[in-house]
């Protein structure tokens, strides 16, 4: 097979084998124990599927973040979604991962379809939308999730809608922000997180400047990162220099950008303007496992009302408790790790699960449960670094 | 869900229109381009691919640079042969 451009490259053992020295030798002069959050779900899966964790020095640790938009997306906004989907003429369209996640009573979307809804999984919201125009008798929703990465292609969505003027077509948004999670976490009491591996996605869209309050109010460094595990081992790199050559403790944390590939300082601006234009910042948002956050959810703005399913339909709106077994909560601010919680891979399993983080492959009960298992020593002498 | 896979334009089928038609793994499929109006695509661009959409540019040279750098990051170590290691 021919080498995958911006893939395979990213992937070379030898590299990976030198850079986890360095990162040990860097390690060794760190004054305390280090412990990283990766925000992102697309990274805490490259880190699993690659079992970086157990190759790393004992003083690191990886916490596994919010940033896997199906995994915080409460039971009651999936209620919402079950509703529109019993609602007569309606077809509701959806990424494929969200339709296994369970609302309340364990019932998802593919199990509503089991029963006779009409619901689709689909690849694009433009594909919700052409849905809607080959099927003018139905009155076909979109279930919007996902962050900054996935908000700019639902926004060209509304208003290619209302540009070639659908009529039946809305859009049920879920939308919510990368900034108001990451400064509830570090403005959390219990937050042991001491630098974080920026989501180099979100970044394509935000940039590297969306970042910047966290050394700048917190005196956290970050750096945005791509997906491939020299990626994400380079940005540990970069991180642990930041701190033994004591920038941070001089209060000179800074956002470094280790996938300059596709990023840039001030993101994409085109698709800035985009959800400027199309989407306003909810007063809150119900996150599943992190309670209510302030301005961390997006709706369509006023102006696209007519598209906005939540007012088209009247959603009920339903608020509904995290289930008590369920330690999400605590699993998504890196408090827990997954395998520790009383359900792991014995009540919940990606076949039959509880909690939204074991349904997505980006959640960290999901890839530890499928990855996981291996334990540090075990790793290294099965090629770790030292061996 | 935040995945965003390298995929290399291989056409742009008609320039009044923002669609482009990538390949990724061999596979052609066709990608919204409405995120990168203002780039000026062209066919043998590398694009991320996510829901159906190029959403970022991939900038060749960057990626050399970032590869570089590892290299040099890697190598920036002491040797374990040298007798100078700390051990
Ligand atoms: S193992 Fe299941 S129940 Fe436990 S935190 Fe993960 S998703 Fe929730």
């Amino acid at each position: 097979m021919t080498p995958r451009r911006h893939v395979d490259e990213f992937r070379d053992p030898d590299a990976a084998r030198a850079l986890l020295r360095t990162i040990a030798t860097r390690a060794e002069r760190l004054d305390d124990p280090l412990a990283v959050m990766e925000v992102c779900g697309g990274h805490t899966h490259t880190i699993y599927r690659y079992g970086l964790e157990h190759l790393l020095p004992d003083r690191i640790e990886l916490l596994h973040g919010p940033g896997c938009p199906v995994c915080v997306i409460p039971r009651g906004r999936l209620d919402d979604a079950l509703w529109l989907a019993d609602q007569p003429g309606v077809t509701l369209a959806t990424f494929g991962d969200l339709m296994r996640v369970p609302g309340s009573g364990r019932h998802s979307l593919l199990d509503a379809r089991a029963q006779g809804a009409d619901v689709r999984f689909v690849y694009s919201p433009l594909d919700a939308l052409e849905l809607a125009r080959t099927h003018p008798d139905r009155e076909v929703v979109f279930v919007a999730i996902g962050f900054e990465t996935t908000a700019p292609a639902t926004a060209v969505t509304v208003e290619r809608a209302r540009a070639l003027g659908v009529r039946n077509f809305s859009v049920f948004c879920n939308h919510v922000t990368i900034e108001p999670p990451l400064r509830a976490l570090c403005d959390g009491g219990d937050s042991r997180i001491g630098a974080f591996i920026a989501p180099g996605h979100v970044a394509t869209v935000i940039g590297t400047r969306g970042f910047e309050f966290l050394p700048a109010e917190y005196g956290r460094p970050a750096v945005v990162t791509g997906f491939e595990p020299l990626d994400i081992l380079q940005a540990l790199a970069m991180l642990l220099e930041q701190i033994v050559s004591g920038a941070v403790a001089a209060g000179r944390a800074t956002v470094g950008n280790q996938y300059g590939r596709a990023v840039r300082a001030d993101g994409n601006p085109t698709a800035l303007a985009l959800l400027r234009r199309v989407f306003a910042v909810r007063e809150a948002f119900e996150w599943r496992g992190l309670g209510v956050i302030p301005h961390s959810g997006l709706r369509l703005a006023p102006a696209f009302a007519d598209l906005d399913a939540e007012v088209r339909f009247r959603v009920p709106g339903a608020r509904v408790a995290d289930p008590a077994a369920c330690q999400c909560g605590a699993v998504l601010t890196g408090r827990l790790a997954p395998e520790r919680c009383r359900a792991f891979g014995t009540a919940c399993t990606p076949d039959h699960p509880i909690g939204a983080c074991m349904v997505s492959p980006e959640g960290a009960c999901a890839a530890a449960f499928g990855f996981g298992g291996l334990d540090r020593a075990t790793a290294r002498a099965v090629g770790g670094p030292e061996a | 869900m935040c995945l965003g896979v390298p995929a290399e334009v291989v056409e742009l089928p008609d320039p009044t229109e923002p669609r482009a038609i990538v390949a990724v793994a061999g596979v052609r499929r066709t990608v919204a381009t409405d995120l990168l109006l203002d780039e000026g695509l062209a066919v043998g661009d590398w694009v991320l691919v996510h829901v159906g959409f190029a959403l970022a540019r991939l900038d060749a040279a960057e990626a050399a640079r970032t590869l570089d750098e590892i290299r040099r990051l890697g190598a920036d170590q002491p040797n374990p042969f040298d007798g100078a290691a700390d051990v």
